[in-house]
């Protein structure tokens, strides 16, 4: 038996296809991106180091904190947003008829591909004959905005779109949460005397409070990587009212063929994701995790 | 409890009315999008405009390479992600957890970080502009998530049946591939589905790998097509139906599977 189970040979040959090709093509690169910071590159010719240059123009660079504001500002969002979420998945756990067809109708958009996602918003805020702005003339709006070309308006038009996209993701999370809940605890519950919402707020949520801390990073990690949906939406724009690091990144890298800034930047992003992660871990982290 | 209800349905109004809404666009021409509510039925539907947009665009060479491409990714992954999982969790060795320890890292990597040195290695490789540069990219990054789907699986499989297997002289090869693959098939196939859901709508590996469009894939291609047809909102409209018609098909055949699957990958996260 150990013998056969124990074969080095099998092994090797089981595990490092895979291990090769994440070694080649996520911890390598990762490791990579630093050292790219370090040189003047535009993609194709020959490299020049220039040390720290591209790290400290970043720090001056406007552009990049303008951009670094809105990814933390949609994290700072996305992390709000799941309190509605939770809201609604205590209520479909509530034993409702139909919460696994409303379940599943919430989750459809997340199905979908980005670009597609961005594509129908842009129709759905069209100034012209877009469905947003139509339905606000009907109800009587006189000149209601042209969503993503305001300035004002167009990070907070993208974060409705990442509302609508994210919702059932973070439903169907807390909602198998809920559902491993033990039924005694909530009879007990029931039986000294706490009403729905008691149960709710003092009971359920502090049982999942786990679960939870990991959506907090999963929203804010996430919102800090965000780039397809903006991408295709906005490009950035108006004058880089809706650009984030990710985006920024990107058209550094390969619309201006900085490719040396552009690494530093993905840098930064990896670094300030790990870092992110961690502290989000760290406030989060109860002193006692509850037992059940 | 109606006051519950009534906002339950708010939501899945929210969340499902904008699809409708592109569906009626879809089908209706440019007089009736710019000249009639965008809220009213296509008065006549032009089925044509799904016709129109197969035939006259690469969109159906763009959708047929996103079955080919998504198929032999999440066919890849599976493959290696078994073997690896199977390594872990069934056989014996020192060092077991340490790998999987830097398999699960990868779950926190964002792509972006790693996009500009995968780009440089893919271009000495000779890889870009070659669809082997995404089906490494897609398998690579979704491995860590699928071992770790998987890997739950694994530790509930009771070990008898592969002892009696060693007893009887059966082959490390031969245990894995007819006794220990088979009885993971309900995992493999959440698994296959989470996978091809993220690849048939990956978009940045293929718009920085891929320049000719005889390789995009469809949510690269629709990208680009939809510059084409700026004003005409029926082909837009045909032509972002099509490359979500075949999720919502896995989604109606699949959706136990499907939510069960994103729990699972998740909550672990």
């Amino acid at each position: 038996m150990n013998k056969v189970m124990s074969n080095k040979a099998v092994i090797a040959l089981y595990v490092l296809p895979a291990f090769i090709l994440i070694v080649a093509l996520i911890y390598g690169p990762i490791l990579i991106t630093g050292y790219y910071g370090l040189m003047d590159w535009n993609g194709i010719g020959a490299m020049t180091f220039v040390g720290l240059e591209n790290y400290t123009q970043l720090i001056k660079d406007a552009q990049f904190w303008q951009s670094a504001y809105h990814s933390f500002l949609l994290a700072f969002f996305s992390t709000l947003s799941l309190v509605p979420y939770l809201a609604i998945s205590l209520i479909l756990a509530g034993k409702i008829k139909g919460s696994d067809l409303l379940r599943k109708i919430y989750l459809i958009p997340m199905l979908l591909s980005s670009v597609a996602i961005a594509q129908l918003w842009v129709k759905i805020y069209d100034p012209n004959n877009g469905m947003l702005n139509s339905f606000l003339t009907m109800v009587g709006v006189e000149n209601p905005p042209a969503w993503l070309a305001d300035t004002n308006l167009v990070l907070y038009a993208i974060f409705v779109a990442i509302l609508w996209q994210y919702a059932g993701f973070y439903i169907i999370i807390y909602y198998a949460a809920l559902k491993g809940i033990p039924e005694s605890l909530v009879e007990a519950a029931k039986i000294d005397g706490a009403n729905p919402v008691q149960i709710a707020y003092k009971i359920k949520v502090p049982l999942i409070s786990g679960v939870i801390k990991v959506t907090v990073v999963l929203a804010i990690v996430g919102s800090l990587k965000y780039f397809d949906l903006i991408y295709v939406m906005t490009g950035g724009g108006p004058n880089g009212a809706s650009e984030v690091i990710a985006s920024y990144m990107y058209k550094k890298a390969f619309d201006t063929f900085d490719f040396g800034y552009g690494s530093a930047i993905a840098f930064f992003l990896l670094l300030i994701t790990l870092v992110v992660t961690w502290i989000t871990r760290k406030l989060t982290a109860s002193e006692d995790e509850i037992q059940y | 409890m109606s006051v519950l209800y009534i906002f339950l349905i708010i939501v899945a109004v929210f969340q499902i009315y904008p699809l409708v809404w592109l569906f009626q666009f879809s089908l209706k021409s440019n007089a009736e999008v710019f000249g009639l509510s965008p809220f009213a039925l296509p008065q006549d539907p032009r089925w044509e405009n799904y016709v129109r947009v197969w035939t006259d665009g690469n969109i159906n060479l763009y959708f047929f390479n996103s079955v080919w491409i998504t198929v032999t990714s999440v066919l890849l992954t599976i493959l290696l992600a078994s073997f690896v999982t199977f390594a872990i969790t069934r056989m014996r060795w020192k060092l077991n957890k340490l790998v999987l320890g830097l398999f699960m890292v990868g779950l926190m990597v964002p792509i972006h970080s790693a996009i500009i040195p995968l780009f440089a290695f893919f271009l000495d490789l000779n890889l870009i502009d070659n669809p082997l540069s995404i089906i490494l990219s897609y398998t690579a990054f979704n491995l860590p998530l699928t071992i770790m789907i998987l890997l739950g699986f694994y530790y509930t499989l009771p070990r008898e049946i592969e002892e009696a297997a060693v007893v009887d002289g059966c082959s490390i090869h031969r245990i894995f591939f007819q006794i220990t693959l088979p009885m993971t098939t309900p995992v493999l196939a959440t698994t296959a589905i989470i996978n091809m859901i993220y690849n048939w709508n990956e978009f940045i590996f293929v718009n920085t790998f891929i320049s000719s469009d005889k390789f995009k894939t469809l949510t690269v291609g629709i990208q680009n097509f939809i510059g084409q047809y700026l004003t005409d909102w029926g082909a837009i409209g045909a032509t972002l139906m099509i490359s979500i018609i075949p999720i919502l098909i896995a989604f109606l055949i699949l959706s136990n599977r499907i939510v069960e699957g994103i729990a699972a990958g998740s909550v672990k996260g």
